[in-house]
């Protein structure tokens, strides 16, 4: 009977070294009440690379002003952040790089920060990854769909899409384009807007993209809809 | 253990103890007997097999349990030296159960392969003969080489797509840093086929060096290249302050007097303008010669504005010498003979402006701290045996220093490098990978005597580079012919005679392609003689306007004269043309009236063109292709006609799409295009 409670002493001696050994969670030295996105949301990167920007979050205190000093923890299914608890700066803001895992599509990632009274404070972002055909739908996207179909303009890439009536809609539509169905869309592409009674400005691509092209661009579009596109059909769980 | 105790004939009767040594051992022996199949019953591939059926019959997916087929499943490709049992556990990869989305029954994401043609092991690495997840998939004693973190996995398609590749947008991008920032200078990487890449860069010889710049502008340079320009490529050597300042000493002793010293230019002060006028006459001369296309300038938000096919002008009146500058505008190739700079035909006064122009582009702080002591013998000594040492002379032409050979590590095979032969640095990770990584990011982290100079690379570049290198296997280069798909390589065209004499002199091919040589920044003009028409030819030879207002790389003003801008009108029509641009692909005779009118039909209802064209600058917007309003003084007919029936086939990559256009769809969209002519005969 001694021996067994020697053994579970050094069990819980172990299991207390164990806990020492994991990285120190920083002492937040201030609470806030709110925690909102500076920017990093919604943002594109290849599976398994981080994100193009980093995650920029702020905590508000209740009176709205920024805290300096509150802990933010970072989750995600998959993502790694680097680091993934850190406290915020003098602005009360907290920088952290992510890095999407394996699988191609959403990754959810969640900040929190504790609340003084107990309980936390927590807001949710949307970050993209795109697989293979994603990427080569990104790819045509830049080269022939972007002119028209995203509004913003750089010196390099002025965009057309102020010129044109109806104007083209933006990919990330999901509430327009999320109600056409792949095989329209699909048709849409290949034979040019005409097909299904729309616009003649919408060129029909059937003869310069292989078909293997057109579905990864739909493919694309769909990955990056908002609000996220949902495969019709069954649905099951894990 | 009753059932032993009988007597044995031999001996006596054994002894109650040494039966319970027989028994004990007996048992250990059972035991151990029982261990290898009770290991391959708790095997990980057997307990996903079974959850597998579990979630199907769950699904009540009667085929699914039916048609699964257990057991060990192997991939073997043996021309690939693939011996794969990943589909032990991962037995979903074809999506058949549809909606898991926790591993091991993930469906795999669309690739353009067959898994059962090409493997896992092949894209993804790990162990392909193992059947338990920690084996397959990490590194143990017996496996050095775990799965490929999915950042790296174009290194997969990169073994046997040695060129450029659609859909994997790091390895191509790794491939052109290698070249770009010079790696392939020192490094040999040669690919499965043979090909050796070759470096992208063109690092400026540093034979005249003292007639271009200061002894302490180069000091400043080599000790952080990048705090005089953010955008450079050289690498930081981490010189000392004694080293950097020997250096300098040698480079400065060892420069000669360049073709370009001989050239008389004339005093500043005869061509000098000055005041307001002559600042904005210089502004505008710097943006119509589209120095930006090339060079950057950092604006005053910091950003970097214009290319980077030249080096970064931003601080640049603090590097070069006044009478060097003007030397250089004067003719660029007098100083450096294989400059991608052309020459530009300025007279005095311009360059005297722009020279001005530049060289107030200065940081005054820069160069305030820099006092070295004179050069000594010593000084200048040390400093070569230190050029010699850090090898300068794989990138840089230096009198009195050979190139070295076989200076750094072959990269060929790198990414199969066994990790013994490895040195890692002290805390990091023991995989490929993370080592590659690690020295592309920070080299002289794996110790300070090192010689591989610390690149400026943003983490996402670092990857790509870490990427291509990856691709670099041993397995590659054992894969059949048959299967390794090669970049197109440049070809050696060089145009021929006087015209050929001319557009080197006017480096056209630093921007232009021809017959598979050149750049890609400006169209290719292997067939501009059939494309376009002789009078506009000559025209915008004389006055290049732009045909896309949006770009902001345009072909410069080279000040040709008459005779000049005729060679070249003439070499260009006569020695660039396509095949099948004749009469019998398209008769111009039918380009009438009705046909025009039928094609201005299509061109504004059915086909939508004006959305990215300006046919009539009144009504339409579209600018994404180049404005057609005086087309028809520009294109040849039978090109439009071409054009518009594969725009692709006669340029590759051009965003025009191919309609699919009827001939006569095609004949009177031409005629309609030949109607758009400039009002006073060619140019705008």
């Amino acid at each position: 009977m001694k021996r067994l409670g020697l053994l579970i002493f050094a069990a819980a001696l172990l299991l207390a070294g164990c806990r020492h050994s994991s990285p120190q969670t920083p002492k937040p030295a201030a609470y806030g009440t709110q925690i909102t996105e500076v920017s990093g949301g919604k943002q594109l990167a290849q599976v398994g690379s981080p994100l193009p920007q980093p995650l920029v979050l702020q905590v508000n205190g209740a009176d709205g002003n920024p805290v300096t000093g509150a802990l933010v923890t970072f989750h995600g299914d998959g993502v790694q952040f680097t680091p993934a608890q850190a406290l915020t700066d003098s602005s009360g803001q907290v920088t952290v790089e992510a890095q999407l895992g394996y699988n191609p599509g959403d990754y959810q990632v969640t900040a929190e920060t504790p609340k003084s009274g107990g309980g936390a404070a927590s807001m949710s972002l949307r970050e993209i990854a795109l697989g293979y055909e994603q990427t080569v739908g990104r790819m045509l996207n830049d080269k022939y769909c972007i002119r028209c179909h995203d509004p913003e303009s750089t010196p390099e890439r002025v965009s057309n899409l102020d010129n044109l009536s109806p104007a083209p809609h933006q990919f990330t539509d999901g509430a327009t384009l999320n109600r056409i169905s792949d095989a329209d869309l699909t048709n849409m592409i290949a034979h040019g807007g005409p097909a299904l009674n729309k616009s003649p400005q919408m060129p029909a691509y059937g003869a310069t993209l292989k078909p293997a092209e057109i579905k990864a661009m739909l493919s694309y579009i769909r990955t990056i809809a908002d609000p996220p596109y949902q495969t019709p059909g069954v649905k099951y769980g894990k | 253990m009753d059932d032993n105790n009988k007597p044995g004939p031999l001996r006596s009767r054994p002894t109650l103890r040494e039966l319970a040594y027989f028994g004990g051992v007996s048992l250990v022996l059972l035991v151990s007997l029982a261990i290898a199949p009770a290991k391959n019953y708790f095997s990980d591939w057997r307990h996903y097999q079974k959850s597998y059926l579990k979630i199907a019959a769950e699904r009540q997916s009667g085929t699914l349990v039916r048609s699964f087929h257990g057991g060990i499943r192997q991939t073997w490709i043996a021309k690939l030296g693939v011996v794969d049992r990943c589909e032990s556990c991962h037995v979903n990869m074809n999506g058949a159960l549809v909606g898991a989305t926790a591993q091991p029954f993930r469906k795999h994401p669309p690739i353009p392969h067959e898994i059962d043609q090409f493997g896992c092991v092949t894209c993804h690495r790990g162990q392909g003969p193992a059947t338990s997840v920690e084996e397959a998939h990490y590194t143990t004693e017996a496996w050095e080489q775990p799965l490929l973190p999915a950042k790296y996995l174009e290194s997969g398609c990169g073994q046997c797509h040695l060129g450029p590749l659609e859909g994997a947008p790091k390895l191509s991008e790794g491939r052109n840093l290698l070249s770009s920032m010079g790696c392939v200078h020192c490094h040999n990487v040669s690919q499965p086929d043979g090909n050796q890449l070759t470096p992208g860069d063109n690092p400026p010889p540093l034979t005249h060096i003292a007639e271009k710049t200061s002894r302490e502008w180069i000091y400043a340079w080599i000790k952080n290249p990048q705090a005089y320009a953010a955008s450079a490529s050289m690498p930081n050597f981490l010189l000392n302050d004694q080293d950097a300042a020997d250096i300098s000493a040698f480079l400065m002793a060892q420069s000669t007097p360049s073709a370009a010293s001989k050239v008389k230019i004339k005093p500043v002060a005869a061509a000098s303008p000055s005041g307001a006028d002559a600042a904005t006459e210089a502004t505008t001369l710097y943006g119509a010669s589209f120095c930006s296309s090339c060079h950057a300038v950092q604006n005053e938000a910091g950003n970097l504005v214009g290319g980077n096919f030249g080096p970064e002008l931003t601080r640049v009146g603090n590097k070069v010498n006044p009478d060097w500058l003007r030397r250089w505008l004067n003719n660029p190739a007098a100083y450096h003979p294989d400059t991608r700079m052309p020459h530009y035909r300025m007279d005095d006064k311009q360059v005297a402006l722009l020279s001005t122009f530049l060289l107030a582009k200065k940081d005054n702080d820069l160069l305030a701290n820099v006092h070295l002591s004179p050069s000594t013998a010593d000084s200048v000594a040390h400093g070569k045996k230190l050029v010699t040492e850090a090898g300068c002379a794989a990138c840089h032409q230096i009198n009195g220093v050979n190139p070295p050979q076989n200076f750094a590590p072959d990269l060929t095979r790198v990414g199969s490098r066994a990790l013994a032969q490895v040195v890692f640095a002290p805390g990091m990770k023991h995989n490929l990978p993370d080592y590659i990584a690690a020295k592309i990011h920070d080299p002289r982290s794996f110790g300070p005597g090192l010689k591989m100079p610390k690149f400026t690379l943003t983490d996402s570049q670092t990857d790509a580079l870490a990427t291509a290198l990856l691709a670099q296997t041993d397995r590659a280069a054992t894969y059949p012919k048959e299967l390794i798909i090669s970049g197109a390589r440049p070809s050696n065209y060089h145009p021929g005679g006087d015209a050929g004499k001319l557009m080197d002199d006017l480096r056209c091919l630093s921007c232009h392609a021809i017959n598979g040589n050149g750049g890609d920044m400006a169209p290719d003009l292997t067939w501009e003689g059939s494309a376009v028409q002789r009078a506009w030819l000559e025209e915008f030879l004389k006055n290049p306007n732009t045909l896309r207002p949006a770009l902001i790389r345009r072909m410069p003003k080279f000040n040709l004269n008459p005779r000049e801008i005729k060679t070249l009108a003439d070499y260009i029509s006569v020695a660039y043309q396509g095949p099948g641009f004749d009469s019998q692909t398209l008769d111009t005779h039918s380009l009438n009236a009705d046909s025009a009118a039928r094609g201005k039909q299509l061109f504004y209802s059915k086909y939508g063109c004006q959305s990215c064209h300006i046919a009539d600058y009144k009504n339409d917007k579209g600018y994404v292709g180049p404005a057609l309003t005086s087309v028809g003084t520009r294109l040849t007919p039978v090109w439009t006609y071409k054009w518009l029936k594969d725009p692709n086939a006669l340029r590759a990559g051009t965003l025009m799409p191919n309609f699919g256009l009827k001939d006569e769809e095609a004949r009177d969209l031409t005629a309609f295009l030949m109607t758009l002519k400039a009002k006073q005969g060619g140019g705008k």
